[in-house]
């Protein structure tokens, strides 16, 4: 029986296409297709090139079949945020601000899937300039949720994620500065990942929070994750927070094996706030992952509370530094009628930007200003520093701390945004992983009654993307197929009840591992990192 | 004026490193190119580019900390600085507040009274520099051109230890010796690769208390420095004798009017909200690149001049001269070093080359004759190939345009004629045709002979050896 | 609401910010910013006392390149991208009185 191309994942296209099956051009032309016909209601895409993309297709095939690309994404269609920068190809960040940009410059990251034989097909749909859970507060539509279109498909990477999920294209590129690759792929039933800090290049993403902001994957299964990760982490030169690692093999790591893996749930993500639809299939998976040897325990991770008013302490501060560069001057939109140069600042920025990036440079450049700067943002990176040392604490116990992507499914359109601090709540448990430059993965681990997926979220201590690879691909194998046909089945989860079950199987177990070995491999790695860099400048 | 008021300044120094490329970027940092054509998406802030820092810069930075026996900052980080202004392509500027590479320094200045005095320097950080608006006179707009947003710069902030314009400029002088001198900036306040904002406050004699200050920028040369420092010293007296505030604020001197006005604007307030640049990773400084700055550091004025008197024994007045500009202390060893003659190079460059310089305002850093053509001409000389004069001509097209003074000599047929019999014929001819200066020689007007000797020379077209002509004319006289 | 954010507030901010709310939008934002900074007054419940500020989350430090000319002329392509250009430069309003 053969697979419709439009189901097969990223690596099977690929596999497919070097085995003649099919071929780079008809995947492309495949994906444009099934935009064509869906994306006027997803809306998941700001621009669609598809004459590039067939072009770049064929360029492609003519390599693969001439066996210069050999890599599991070539010939590949992807999808990028529309905050990655591409040379020649409009660049908004949803934003009527870049409503006109069109950059000089290819992402890094995007230059690495290229250089892979991956096939760009357009940009996807997010928040405005990444500030936002909804995809709403884009300057070109909502993206509708593709597993319900009343909901939305989370944020801000809505339109990368909802895209893979529509199946309008095979993978899709996000970023995530507090949760915005994982949360949207727990919306909409894709893998997405946060890598560590530093492991993919951040030249020619539009920053949002510096210090915060990753790139990463959505993708299909964790396969994927793993092959696009793989090719897309590298260490650049033009990014001065880049750090050059020896272990970015992923795929190494797509093994089926838990056995002995200390996994911790913290206490406090389980807590108020948390539907109980979504608290019992974490916890079933939890249990999955200990049926197959994993040694799962409940512990008090601490500090969680203070994650969000630090998180948006740090990145509002940022943001409004980031984003003074749209002024009118050099490229982006400026306001029609002006009288002199501070009043075209002032309504080239107002008319250029919505409502809620409007609200987090307000408050940014409030803590940054003068007689604050102590009392909110020091106080802020002060309470960084204890949230990285709580995350280290834990990982000397656990392998992996597994819990929700976010409190619940994916809301409907136009329920979030009367509401800033409840939006901000919505992101408790992924914004620490941020603040501690961890990596996190999200994947479906069931739906809920109204048949919208529920993410998983596993995050590792840095540099240890390995061990989420290996529990989320185990996981996965657990669970079985995932897609709205296999949820229309009737495959919901069936998980309350049963939890108690796993959090009492798996606590005797912990104590009986050695402790030590990974922890110090993470900080030898960062160590070798560095040294490694430290060389470099004294060639 | 009844009260005595003391001037109390400090001085905020901005140098442009001469870096080949700008502090985050790969951009050339040459003078005078075409706008924006030494551009990248760093320098002109495009959004998602990433500034990387220039290791050259920091070695510069570091160096003159050293010169100027500052404590380098082992951990030290990058701050953005945000203002928004057009010159300023991501309206914020890389700058370093919190923790600068330099702190704690001072350099010796001599005071117009012949004493020493030390003045402190409170930090030295690094920065990039911004672009420049040039203004449309027809279209009522300004024009903004990125080719200088980047360049490198360092802050030299002092203490505010000085009292007079006079110290000022030795203070500024001394800075730039130093750092003209370890080649990290050619340091001209003209070009705006040396510029000086100005820091002043007046207190009444012997008071404890510092007044209130005020900061003057836009100050062009050591002249508009003393200008403005006397005119803003007038106007804080003048005001705080008639009862009023001195307020604190930015003031442009316009050196044209001579008068500075405040820089004020509702939309300024200067309010910068510093932080941390997440962009930028910290610089640690290790011993070893210390140690390896330290070691490679030339040798400084004070040292030159022990050396000069004693290896050359040119005399003091000359050696002053000759290290007051590094550019002439290096000519001046590079010719020594191939002709042998300290001497005579001094001579050159006591003599003709000052004299050049002042004719044609030129700076002892522009200087651009080489020191091998320069011990070629001396050698010329010491060869009789050519006359004094004749070198002095030729100098003066090397001053210009560096030629090779050889192949000059050779092209121009500038050669002294040592044809004994061509200048006897030439000779007997103007004795012939002056026979009045010849008459009046032989009754005893020695004077006369120089007039023929002139003669001789001019119908030689200089060409000859006027010792050589004075001889033959002597004897057929 | 502890933190009151008032007009003179807003319109400092919008300074720093070169932002010019409409008075609709001012309301919501001194409303939003209090009820922000509220929430954010939550850190202070957490004893920070001698806990160094973290900016970067690693201690990777000394990243340089070297002082060699790589880039070239991009003017045409990034002018492009400008709202007003004149003789190879951004035309802004006159900053000069």
């Amino acid at each position: 029986m053969r697979i419709a191309i439009t189901d097969r994942t990223a690596v099977e296209l690929s596999a497919a296409i070097r085995a003649g099956q099919t071929t780079a051009v008809e995947a492309a032309e495949a994906m444009l297709a099934r935009i064509e016909e869906q994306d006027k209601l997803y809306n998941c895409y700001v621009t669609v090139d598809g004459e590039g993309a067939l072009s770049q297709a064929r360029a492609v095939q003519e390599r693969i079949e001439a066996g210069e690309l050999t890599g599991p994404l070539a010939g590949v269609p992807v999808a990028i945020k529309d905050n990655l920068c591409t040379e020649g190809m409009l660049t908004t960040c949803s934003s009527k601000m870049l409503g006109n940009f069109v950059p000089t410059y290819t992402a890094e990251a995007v230059a690495n899937l290229r250089r892979a034989g991956a096939v760009v097909l357009g940009k996807t749909n997010m928040d405005e300039f990444a500030m936002g859970s909804t995809t709403e507060t884009s300057a070109y539509g909502v993206t509708r949720n593709p597993w319900n279109p009343d909901h939305v498909p989370g944020g801000s990477s809505g339109g990368s994620a909802a895209a893979v999920a529509a199946g309008e294209c095979y993978f899709a590129l996000g970023s995530d500065t507090g949760g915005s690759i994982r949360q949207p792929a727990a919306y909409c039933g894709t893998v997405g990942m946060k890598p560590t800090y530093g492991t993919v290049s951040r030249y020619g993403l539009v920053a949002y929070g510096s210090s915060l902001d990753q790139i990463g994957p959505l993708t299909k299964d964790v396969t994927d994750c793993a092959a696009v990760l793989e090719t897309i982490a590298s260490y650049d030169k033009k990014d001065s927070t880049s750090i050059q690692r020896q272990d970015t093999d992923f795929t190494s790591a797509l093994v089926e094996d838990v056995q002995g893996l200390r996994i911790g749930i913290p206490g406090d993500y389980l807590g108020e706030g948390l539907d109980t639809q979504v608290k019992a299939a974490v916890l079933q998976a939890a249990e999955d992952l200990a049926r197959r040897g994993a040694l799962v325990e409940r512990f008090d991770l601490s500090l969680v509370e203070y994650a969000i008013p630090a998180y948006y302490t740090i990145a509002a501060a940022e943001a409004s530094s980031n984003l003074e560069r749209f002024d009118g001057i050099k490229y982006g939109y400026r306001t029609k009628e002006y009288a002199g140069l501070h009043p075209m600042y002032k309504k080239s920025r107002s008319e250029g930007f919505g409502e809620e990036v409007k609200r987090r440079i307000m408050l940014g450049s409030f803590v940054l200003s003068s007689g604050y700067y102590d009392a909110y943002y020091l106080k802020a990176l002060r309470v960084k520093a204890l949230i990285k040392k709580a995350f280290d604490e834990a990982f000397a116990k656990y392998d992996v701390i597994l819990g929700p992507v976010a409190p619940t499914t994916a809301p409907k359109l136009g329920a979030s945004l009367t509401d800033p601090i409840r939006m901000y709540l919505g992101d408790i448990y992924t914004i620490a992983v941020n603040l501690a430059g961890l990596p996190g993965i999200s994947l479906p681990c069931g739906v809920d009654e109204s048949g919208l997926p529920i993410g998983l979220q596993l995050i590792g201590d840095c540099f240890q993307e390995k061990k989420l690879i290996r529990a989320a691909y185990t996981y996965e194998k657990i669970r079985g197929p995932f897609g709205k046909a296999t949820a229309a089945e009737g495959r919901t989860t069936k998980a309350e009840g049963r939890t108690t079950e796993a959090e009492s199987r798996t606590t005797e177990a912990v104590s009986r591992t050695a402790a030590g070995g990974w922890t110090e491999t993470g900080q030898r790695v960062l160590q070798e990192a560095g040294q490694e860099q430290e060389g470099h400048r004294h060639e | 004026m009844s009260k005595q008021y003391e001037t109390v300044i400090g001085l905020e120094v901005h140098v442009e490193l001469a870096t080949k490329t700008k502090i985050f970027c790969g951009c050339s940092t040459a003078f005078g190119a075409a706008p924006n054509t030494q551009t990248c998406p760093v320098c002109t802030g495009m959004p998602g580019s990433l500034p990387v820092l220039n290791k050259q810069v920091l070695e510069y930075a570091i160096a003159v900390g050293l010169a100027t026996n500052c404590e380098i900052t082992r951990y030290a980080k990058f701050d953005r600085k945000n203002y928004f202004y057009p010159d300023n392509p991501q309206n914020y500027q890389i700058s370093q507040l919190y923790l600068p590479i330099c702190r704690n320094g001072s350099v010796e200045i001599e005071t117009e009274e012949g004493g020493a005095k030390k003045v402190g320097i409170h930090e030295i950080h690094m920065e990039e520099d911004a672009g420049k608006l040039i203004h449309d006179e027809w279209e009522d707009c300004s024009l903004v051109d990125y080719n200088r947003s980047g360049v490198p710069l360092i802050e030299i902030v002092s203490e505010p230890d000085m009292r007079s314009a006079g110290e000022v400029i030795a203070y500024l002088e001394k800075l730039r010796l130093l750092i003209q001198y370890l080649g990290a900036s050619d340091c001209k306040l003209q070009e705006g690769s040396m510029r000086a904002d100005v820091n002043l406050s007046v207190r009444e004699a012997g008071a404890a208390q510092f007044g209130t200050r005020t900061e003057m920028k836009n100050l062009n040369s050591f002249k508009a420095i003393s200008r403005a420092i006397a005119g803003e010293t007038e106007r804080q007296i003048d005001l705080i004798e008639s009862g009023q505030k001195v307020v604190q604020e930015t003031r442009r001197w316009d050196d044209a009017k001579g008068e500075s006005y405040a820089m004020r604007s509702k939309e300024d307030a200067q309010d910068y909200r510093y932080f941390p640049d997440p962009d930028l990773v910290p610089v640690a400084v290790s011993d070893e690149m210390l140690e390896r700055i330290r070691a490679s550091q030339p040798e400084f004025r004070n040292e030159k001049r022990r050396r000069y008197k004693e290896e050359f024994g040119i005399p003091d007045y000359d050696i002053e001269i000759i290290t007051q500009s590094k550019h002439m202390a290096d000519l001046f060893e590079a010719a020594t070093a191939i002709c042998g003659q300290p001497k005579k190079v001094s001579n050159w460059l006591m003599g003709e080359t000052l004299r050049l310089m002042k004719e044609k305002e030129t700076d002892a850093q522009d200087l651009r004759f080489s020191p091998e053509h320069l011990a070629k001409l001396i050698a010329l000389v010491d060869a009789k190939v050519i006359n004094g004069q004749v070198a002095k001509e030729v100098f003066e097209i090397m001053f210009e345009e560096d030629v090779d003074p050889e192949r000059y000599v050779e092209e121009k047929g500038l050669k002294t004629v040592n044809d004994e019999g061509a200048l006897r014929k030439t000779i007997a001819e103007v004795i012939a045709a002056n026979p009045q200066s010849v008459e009046d020689y032989r009754n005893g007007k020695e004077k006369a002979i120089g007039f023929l000797v002139g003669q001789t020379m001019k119908a030689m077209k200089g060409k000859a050896d006027p010792a050589e002509v004075n001889r033959i004319l002597l004897t057929q006289l | 609401m502890a933190n009151i954010i008032s007009d003179e507030t807003i319109e400092y901010v919008g300074i720093l910010a070169k932002l010019e709310l409409s008075d609709k939008e001012r309301e919501r934002a001194k409303s939003d910013m209090g009820r922000m900074l509220d929430y954010i007054d939550k850190l202070g419940e957490l004893d920070t006392t001698g806990v160094e500020p973290m900016s970067h989350v690693f201690p990777v430090q000394n990243v340089f390149r070297e002082d060699v000319v790589t880039n070239g002329d991009l003017r045409e392509q990034m002018l492009a991208n400008a709202p007003e250009e004149k003789d190879g430069m951004f035309v802004v309003p006159r900053t000069f009185e």
